[in-house]
C-alpha cells in the first residue's frame, strides 16, 4: 500500500493495519524519516517537500512492487509526506512484514534507498542561513547500487 | 505539449507549467531544453548547466537523447532528494 499525503501518519495504526489477521507474518520492519533541525552547515527550521503528482504515486508504486518482487512479502506500506514540515516532524513511513526477518529487513533497506533516488520529491530548507535546495548526494546513488 | 517544471528548475523558469506546440525541429529532450533555453532569462538560467536538470516525459524518467512529441507531457527537475 503507497499513500502520498500532507497530514503525518500514525505508526502503530499502520503496523496494526498491516498485520491483521495475518498470523503467517512472523516479523515487521519500520523505519521512519523525520526532519533534522541541522543541514550541512545551517540550522534548519522548515522543511519544505514538493513533489510530481502523478508520477509520485506511479513511482512509489513501481518501488513497492519491485520489493515484492524481490522478497517474499506478506505485506508492505509506504507512505511519503509533502509540503512544510518542520523539524522532529514525520516524512516517510516505510513497513515491511514477512514469514521470516531477513526478508523484511531487507525489503525495508531497498524500499528507503530506492525511494532516495527515484522518488520524485524535492527538499527545500530553510532556515538561518536562507532557502536551500537539498542536493542529490552520491552516497544515496551508491546505496541503491548495492540492489543491482 | 505540456511541460511542468520543478524544484530551482521552477524557480528559475518562473512558472510550474505550460503548454507549447512543439517546434517541427526538436525531435528530443534535449533539443526540447535547447529550445527553451534560446527565450533567454529564467530560461536560459535554468539549464545552464544540462547535466543537473533530470527529464521524465509522460511520467517516466528518460535521458536527455530520447524522442518527444507534442502529445507527450514533458517534466524538468533537479536530481530527486526523497526519503
Amino acid at each position: 500500500m503507497i499513500k502520498v499525503q500532507l497530514e503525518d501518519f500514525d505508526i502503530g495504526a499502520e503496523i496494526e493495519a498491516l498485520r491483521a489477521g495475518d498470523t503467517g507474518i512472523g516479523g515487521i520492519c519500520s523505519f521512519v524519516g523525520t526532519v533534522r533541525d541541522m543541514s550541512e552547515d545551517a540550522t534548519v527550521s522548515t522543511m519544505t517537500l514538493e513533489h510530481y503528482t502523478g508520477m509520485t504515486e506511479k513511482a512509489l508504486a513501481e518501488i513497492e512492487a519491485e520489493a515484492n518482487e524481490r522478497w517474499t512479502l506478506s505485506g508492505s506500506t509506504v507512505i511519503h509526506r509533502y509540503g512544510e514540515l518542520h523539524p522532529g516532524d514525520n516524512i516517510v513511513l516505510v513497513v515491511t512484514a514477512s514469514a521470516h526477518r531477513q526478508a523484511a529487513f531487507e525489503a525495508c533497506s531497498f524500499l528507503m534507498d530506492w525511494l532516495k533516488t527515484k522518488a520524485p520529491f524535492w527538499k527545500l530548507e530553510s532556515g538561518d542561513k536562507g532557502p536551500n535546495w537539498v542536493e542529490a548526494k552520491s552516497s544515496d546513488d551508491d546505496a541503491t547500487a548495492r540492489w543491482r | 505539449m505540456k511541460i511542468l517544471y520543478f524544484a530551482w528548475v521552477r524557480e528559475k523558469t518562473g512558472i510550474s507549467k505550460e503548454d507549447i506546440t512543439l517546434p517541427d525541429d526538436v525531435g528530443t529532450a534535449l533539443d526540447l531544453i535547447g529550445w527553451l533555453s534560446q527565450r533567454g532569462g529564467g530560461y536560459a538560467d535554468a539549464f545552464s548547466n544540462v547535466d543537473s536538470v533530470r527529464v521524465a516525459i509522460n511520467q517516466e524518467y528518460a535521458n536527455h537523447d530520447r524522442p518527444v512529441t507534442d502529445t507527450d507531457e514533458i517534466a524538468f527537475f533537479p536530481p530527486v532528494t526523497g526519503g
